[in-house]
């Protein structure tokens, strides 16, 4: 080979019921091909149900330098947890 | 399996500068890695880091895909058929290590062709144990046993190393290890409890694996100059030879089990330390076998090369394929 085939990012889904998570990746000419070797390389031990491969340029990712300003609103909004509402005990579980 | 870092030349190199760096990034980086955060690939990370941790895996990668070499030579002449189900699974999961590990190192910027070769062109280093010779049967069951139980013991505290995707790598590989290191030490006990010829044959696979095994945990702290800064960016979390004092701590017992002897005459339990003590490792055989002089380094590489070269086809055949499909889709 005289140059790299693409790389493809692996998700499998661990049982029926579990969304499929992110394990690792494969390098692959095609899909079909990536699909063998995924199965090959991530799930010897039954590790899943289903597979997914997806080309890795075609994620989109957020910066992580730009993880601040990104992610720092949800911090600063308590009022969307339960926790931040006083209910008395007498009320019940609510 | 596993590799401990081999630095060139009997580890004797400076450690990397990171003067050049942005004080201010660096001292952020530093921060994260000292709460125990994981460090990603996008994320900023000083240049030393980052170069330390490409040889670090990379050569881990080489080590595991070298290591299928060893023990496939047994596959066509294992002694039962489980035997040889069981020896197949382990080469498999071999080479799915080396794959795990090659895909992290190019979450730091090397590819995948880059570091296959520089090992077929003989520039890059593997673990050194994989230039010893697998004479006889008992050598599967030894190097389950004592290689895969070193590697195991380097392994586990890398799982929480700082960079992510080898701590993940790590975690995956760790918990595959251990039916490797099982099956050998019941080879092992299958022979120690056979004839006194399988006995023997078990002895010596011990005489000969001890060393080379005690080796893997790289060379003494004191001559192990990167280790400092190792240690602060948690891409190293035990030294040398506190793993390795651990592992012969956790052996010993196993090969008297087997009632089998260690090679080492200066090997006794040290009551006071409640640890073993053990004799001097010949470190010029192991920068020999750094340096590429085992008896079976030549023999290794020119396997790898062929079995790359002879597979070329089945590359372009796949290649072939996919130009032909797009070509289709584009018509």
């Amino acid at each position: 080979m005289s140059h790299d085939w693409p790389l493809w990012e692996v998700f499998i889904r661990s049982k029926g019921g579990l969304s499929h998570k992110h394990v690792g990746s494969v390098h692959a000419p095609d899909g079909e091909l990536a699909l063998r070797h995924a199965r090959d390389v991530y799930t010897r031990r039954l590790e899943g149900v289903s597979l997914w491969v997806v080309q890795s340029s075609d994620i989109v990712a957020s910066d992580p330098d730009q993880s601040g300003p990104m992610f720092e609103p949800a911090e600063t909004k308590i009022y969307r947890h339960p926790t931040f509402y006083d209910i008395p005990d007498a009320v019940g579980h609510m | 399996m596993y590799t401990t870092e081999l630095k060139e030349q009997g580890g004797k190199v400076a450690p990397v500068s990171i003067v050049s760096e942005d004080p201010e990034l660096v001292a952020a980086f530093e921060a994260r890695v000292a709460a125990d955060e994981f460090i990603e690939p996008k994320d900023w990370m000083p240049e030393a880091y980052r170069r330390t941790l490409v040889r670090q895996i990379s050569q881990h990668a080489h080590s595991e895909i070298v290591g299928m070499l060893p023990e496939g030579n047994w596959l066509t002449r294992a002694p039962s058929l489980r035997r040889k189900a069981i020896l197949l699974a382990k080469v498999q999961d071999e080479g799915g290590h080396g794959l795990y590990l090659y895909c992290a190192a190019e979450t730091l910027g090397t590819s995948r062709e880059e570091m296959i070769e520089a090992l077929h062109a003989g520039k890059a280093k593997y673990s050194t144990i994989f230039n010893y010779p697998t004479l006889t049967w008992a050598d599967i069951g030894a190097i389950g046993w004592l290689v895969d139980g070193a590697a195991i013991m380097n392994q586990v505290p890398l799982q929480r190393t700082s960079y992510g995707p080898y701590a993940r790598a790590m975690i995956r590989v760790c918990k595959e290890e251990s039916f490797h290191q099982r099956q050998g030490y019941e080879i092992m006990m299958t022979l120690g409890a056979g004839t006194a010829e399988q006995k023997a044959m078990a002895q010596d696979a011990l005489n000969r694996w001890w060393w080379p095994s005690l080796m893997m945990f790289g060379p003494p702290d004191a001559d192990s100059p990167n280790s400092a800064q190792g240690f602060r960016w948690r891409i190293k979390r035990d030294s040398n030879d506190d793993l390795r004092r651990k592992f012969v701590d956790a052996t010993v017992p196993q090969a008297e089990f087997l009632g089998l002897t260690i090679p080492d005459p200066d090997l006794r339990w040290n009551a006071e330390k409640e640890g073993y003590d053990f004799g001097e490792i010949d470190w010029e055989e192991f920068y020999a076998v750094v340096r590429g002089e085992g008896p079976t380094a030549r023999e290794r590489m020119k396997a790898r090369r062929d079995a790359w070269e002879q597979g070329a086809w089945v590359r372009e055949a796949a290649d072939a394929h996919e130009a032909k499909r797009r070509a289709r889709l584009a018509a």
